[in-house]
């Protein structure tokens, strides 16, 4: 859309990736066994923020996202485990992947691509659906991703964790990441496929109307949001040892709920949904552990954290169905608005 | 004795049968709500848990069996009425998609406090284990519980046809699931009928909690889970919009799910979800409508 002025795309990336920023600040701060939280925290952002990409700005469910999160990161994986050590975890690990080593950039760009890959090929025959027809069809590829992941093991260690994969994603990494995510899906948000998929998203019919292919502006954001599910699945398994259950259903729960919480149609939304549960969620599990707050001494039993996470998301869903940030982008004051909003 | 063509023994058409009953029943628990509210109930799962853990506890504490299957009841009507005043009522027409993730975190919040209550192991159920024993028809072993549950499911479903058929509450739930809004203006009580189709709903998972807990007497704060996405999977694929499709589908996923669960050598058993998923996703393409949904309607602007 032309007449856009410039001050526009920079605001509505200057909030997420403020909020992103911030985090990572945050984070530098605490001592280095609390900046785990931070660091997995940003891991988190960077998910939801993938599936803000194609959820958002489709309007379409997607339960299948989190299989490209464990494409990204058993490519990584397997890529980056010490050719020394991959007999002990993965013994049956097909011959071509056996001294194949990558960096640890290269792992990253790598888990992107393999998400991508991924994403396109599920997408051809899916991005046909809709509803919730689109909505179990994705489970069901969630499901099979789990499935032959967890037993193909020449293609990586099936039922054991990643261990021994070099944990370099640091708070640095996960930031750097995560702002990378937060650009990507600011630009394709800004761009004429964002806005044709947005005009699908919502009214179909007129969309179709003007030329817009529904078919193909969704297969681009699944791809693009696979992309960055990948990405964020290759800086998880250098974050912490991943084991297919942790790329399951909890998994997919935490991260559409992060992404409806906050307010699905923003991109704006998917961050602060993300950082406010995972900040909660990390508070609660150091309270469990017991931990002081203005003096009072807190110590909660193990597992509250979860009940307590269940009932504040349900609760915002229910109070603000439209999210923390009713689904708007962050928007600067300014004099009073001659041309209509656009998303 | 085999049916040696497909090399499936009876035993494994049973189990086939009665995971189809068991699926089925869940199949109509969904759809009855979905129905009238729109909502996809992701937590159903977790009324089966709840009836389950029920079970496992009167049978620890030794109660008869039909007190426990009171208890069963009890619990998961009770909690189906609060899922209903708590979440239902103030979510009722918004979008689909933040009811169903609102129903996500009820199951997560549900699943987490049975955690934090019965631990990840879980309890084991064992009053009505002895329906497990084989039971000889003109010698071929089949176990009792696949009988029962084929019967249990064939009355439940008749009951329901003509709860739904014959009587004034019946009708109005069929219309307001027809048009909810149309039905309301011609006199259709809103929240009764959400509240009837609830408990409905919730009565139905009592039945499948029974059920399942003898087929499985491990009952842990998943149980019931993967069941309960394996019926979406089939509601959805034989048609959510009526019952009867719905039903359909829960029934051809859990028939399905069991015969080639046996049939299967062991190798490859492991892959039977990559199997039932992909058949899933092939049968979505090719009808995304609904497998059982014969009716044709254009959509029109």
């Amino acid at each position: 859309m032309r007449g856009v002025p410039v001050r526009s795309h920079l605001e509505e990336l200057l909030g997420p990736v403020a909020l992103v920023v911030g985090a990572a600040l945050l984070g530098t701060l605490v001592s280095i066994s609390t900046q785990t939280y931070f660091t997995d925290t940003l891991v988190k952002v960077a998910i939801v923020v993938a599936l803000y990409v194609f959820i958002g700005n489709s309007g379409v469910l997607s339960f299948g996202h989190i299989s490209f999160v464990a494409l990204g990161a058993w490519t990584a994986g397997v890529l980056t485990v010490p050719p020394a050590e991959k007999p002990a975890i993965m013994p049956n690990l097909a011959h071509f992947l056996l001294h194949r080593h990558v960096g640890n950039v290269t792992s990253l760009v790598l888990a992107a691509v393999a998400g991508g890959i991924g994403a396109f090929v599920v997408g051809i025959p899916l991005m046909r659906l809709s509803g919730l027809a689109a909505g179990i069809a994705t489970f069901a590829v969630l499901e099979i991703t789990h499935n032959l992941l967890q037993y193909e093991e020449r293609i990586g260690p099936g039922l054991n964790a990643f261990s021994s994969v070099p944990e370099t994603t640091g708070l640095r990494q996960a930031a750097i990441g995560a702002v990378i995510c937060v650009v990507v899906a600011a630009v394709y948000a800004r761009s004429r496929f964002g806005r044709l998929l947005r005009a699908t998203r919502e009214d179909a019919a007129a969309a179709r109307a003007v030329g817009a292919s529904i078919y193909r502006q969704r297969l681009l954001a699944f791809t693009v949001s696979g992309c960055l599910a990948g990405l964020a699945g290759g800086l998880y398994v250098h974050l912490l040892p991943v084991q297919i259950d942790s790329v399951y259903l909890d998994l997919t729960f935490l991260t559409l709920a992060m992404l409806v919480v906050g307010g699905a149609t923003s991109l704006l939304g998917a961050v602060v949904g993300a950082l406010a549960i995972n900040a909660l969620d990390s508070w609660l599990s150091v309270a469990e552990n017991g931990t002081s707050l203005f003096g009072w001494h807190i110590n909660l039993p193990s597992g509250t954290a979860e009940i307590v996470i269940g009932i504040v998301m349900a609760a915002i869903l229910i109070l603000k169905p439209s999210g923390l940030t009713g689904g708007r982008e962050l928007r600067l004051p300014r004099l009073p608005r001659l041309r209509p909003r656009v998303s | 004795m085999t049916l040696s063509i497909l090399n499936i023994s009876w035993q494994t058409l049973a189990d086939g049968l009665e995971l189809g009953a068991i699926y089925a029943l869940m199949a109509v628990g969904i759809g009855l709500v979905f129905g009238v509210l729109r909502l996809v109930n992701f937590a159903y799962g977790q009324l089966v848990m709840a009836g389950g853990f029920a079970l496992a506890l009167a049978s620890q504490w030794g109660w008869p069996v039909w007190a426990g299957i009171v208890l069963c009841f009890a619990v998961v009507l009770a909690l189906s009425i609060a899922m209903d005043v708590l979440v239902f009522r103030p979510l009722r027409g918004h979008s689909p998609a933040v009811m169903l993730v609102a129903t996500f975190a009820v199951a997560f919040l549900l699943q987490s406090i049975a955690l934090l209550w019965f631990g990840s192991l879980g309890k084991i159920a064992t009053s009505l284990a002895f329906l497990n024993r084989p039971w000889a028809i003109s010698g071929v072993d089949i176990r009792k519980i696949a009988i029962v549950a084929v019967a249990v499911a064939i009355v439940c479903l008749l009951l329901l046809q003509l709860l739904l058929e014959r009587t004034s509450i019946g009708l109005h739930m069929r219309a307001a699931s027809m048009d909810f809004a149309t039905s309301r203006m011609l006199g259709v009580r809103a929240s009764r009928v959400i509240s009837f189709a609830v408990l409905l709903s919730g009565a139905l998972a009592a039945v499948v909690a029974v059920m399942l807990t003898v087929q499985s007497p491990l009952v842990t704060p998943d149980f019931a889970l993967r069941d309960t996405i394996v019926v979406l999977a089939g509601v959805v694929v034989g048609g959510l919009n009526r019952l009867v499709p719905a039903t359909l589908g829960g029934f051809a996923i859990g028939f399905a799910t069991g015969v080639l669960g046996g049939a299967l050598p062991t190798n490859q058993s492991q892959y039977l979800p990559t199997f039932v998923f992909a058949a899933v996703i092939v049968v979505l393409l090719v009808r995304p409508r609904g497998l059982f949904d014969f009716r044709r309607t254009v959509e029109r602007v």
